[in-house]
């Protein structure tokens, strides 16, 4: 319970430690918790901004795959249009192809049937003056009665 | 000199003596042989176990925090980095909440309070008479492991806190400043006598009542410590281990009001009232 040098060592003895703390201790580990701060702010920012990040492309994959959705439907309208367009005019040259083909077997036809008759009549004519020459006996005369046998085969 | 069968009254004498080193007026500079010897050697000794245990707590403290502050870095901490870093905050933040100023001192100061003088206090978790028994059986008469329970050590950095104050208060307001606050208030310039007694107290209060919390309550533990060891060995357990348990909390506790209330005077120091 003496007070006694002692009470001096220890002064001195706390000032070396305090001193050594001061200049050795305190500085590094205080400024490694200042940069620790530091970094957990900026990590938790760029959380903060990544969560952002997704947010946005998230309603931008949206907003695409809805721009998407519309485009595709507006292309299938389309095809169906076009699709059905073409079938039209596939049909519709079909049946002028048809109408063309039809018109001329027609008037095939009619050539053929005129043609038909043509010679129906030249041969009838012919069967006639032969009928006529054989009821009268005698030829006739082709040239006196080519007018009256091409009158006959007119009527016929 | 082992005791033989102390007496009870011989036995706590034994344990509350220095083992001190100093100049006797008869004996010539010489390890003194008992508490008679110790105090007739007056101020010109020194307390060898004090001195040794202190500061070999206080390396132990540079010595750990040292790893710490080598192996700091700003990524994910371990190890001895954790502890020294939890130190290290709860310190910051308990400066940071009472002293507003900015002090490149101040914190490491609370460091060191609170640690060097929390690993004073934990020698008093040692069994008491353990040390000493090695110490005399290898042939040292007197050792007390305990440094807080030694006036001298809590008076020391109690005075080494006061020197601050009085640094801090004339580095900031000026010596005539410091003065004017001794002197001027609390009741004006025609009280300056009266004003001068009042202040001076509170000022002188600040170191000696510090000093003396911290010794008192450690003094009083080991006393009681010793006490407990005087009991029959099967009754021992019974009262140490609750002792100790509620010890646990005082060297804690105490280690950290010597931290704030430097804290508390420090920052006053630094006001303008």
């Amino acid at each position: 319970m003496n007070l006694n040098l002692t009470l001096i060592g220890q002064l001195i003895a706390f000032t070396i430690f305090v001193v050594f703390c001061m200049k050795y201790v305190w500085p590094p580990i205080s400024g490694a918790l200042a940069d620790r701060q530091k970094k957990i702010a900026e990590g938790l920012d760029a959380a903060d901004k990544a969560a952002r990040d997704l947010e946005r492309a998230k309603s931008q994959i949206e907003d695409e795959l809805k721009q998407a959705r519309t485009q595709v439907t507006e292309l299938l309208e389309q095809a169906n249009k076009r699709s059905s367009q073409i079938v039209e005019e596939a049909q519709e040259k079909a049946r002028l192809e048809a109408e063309k083909i039809m018109t001329s077997a027609q008037a095939q036809i009619a050539q053929d049937a005129a043609q038909a008759r043509e010679s129906l009549r030249t041969d009838v004519a012919k069967l006639a003056v032969a009928g006529a020459e054989k009821v009268l006996g005698a030829s006739v005369d082709q040239a006196a009665h080519k007018k009256l046998l091409a009158q006959l085969a007119k009527e016929l | 000199m082992a005791l033989q069968n102390p007496t009870p009254s011989e036995y706590i004498q034994h344990h509350l003596t220095n083992l001190t080193y100093g100049y006797h007026p008869d004996n010539g500079w010489s390890f003194a042989h008992g508490a008679q010897e110790a105090s007739e050697m007056g101020f010109m000794a020194i307390h060898v176990d004090t001195m040794a245990w202190s500061l070999g707590l206080g390396i132990l403290f540079c010595w750990l925090f040292r790893i710490g502050a080598n192996a700091a870095h700003s990524g994910v901490p371990t190890g001895v980095l954790n502890f020294v870093e939890l130190m290290v905050e709860f310190v910051d933040k308990s400066v940071k909440e009472t002293f507003h100023g900015t002090s490149n001192l101040i914190a490491p100061l609370a460091l060191t309070i609170c640690c060097w003088i929390f690993l004073m206090n934990l020698m008093d978790l040692v069994p008491v008479d353990l040390v000493p028994y090695l110490f005399m059986a290898a042939g040292v008469e007197y050792m007390k492991i305990v440094p807080t329970t030694d006036v001298n050590a809590t008076l020391g950095m109690s005075i080494g806190v006061f020197l601050l104050i009085v640094f801090y208060s004339i580095k900031i307001k000026g010596f005539s400043g410091f003065v004017g606050e001794l002197t001027l208030q609390p009741f004006g310039k025609w009280m300056i006598p009266f004003n001068f007694l009042l202040e001076g107290v509170g000022l002188i209060a600040k170191p000696i009542s510090l000093a003396l919390r911290l010794f008192g309550n450690l003094y009083a533990g080991e006393l009681i410590f010793i006490l407990i060891a005087l009991l029959p060995f099967y009754l021992q357990w019974f009262l140490s281990v609750p002792w100790a348990i509620f010890h646990i909390l005082v060297i804690v506790l105490q280690a950290f009001i010597f931290m704030m209330l430097t804290i508390v005077y420090l920052s006053m120091a630094h006001e303008h009232h």
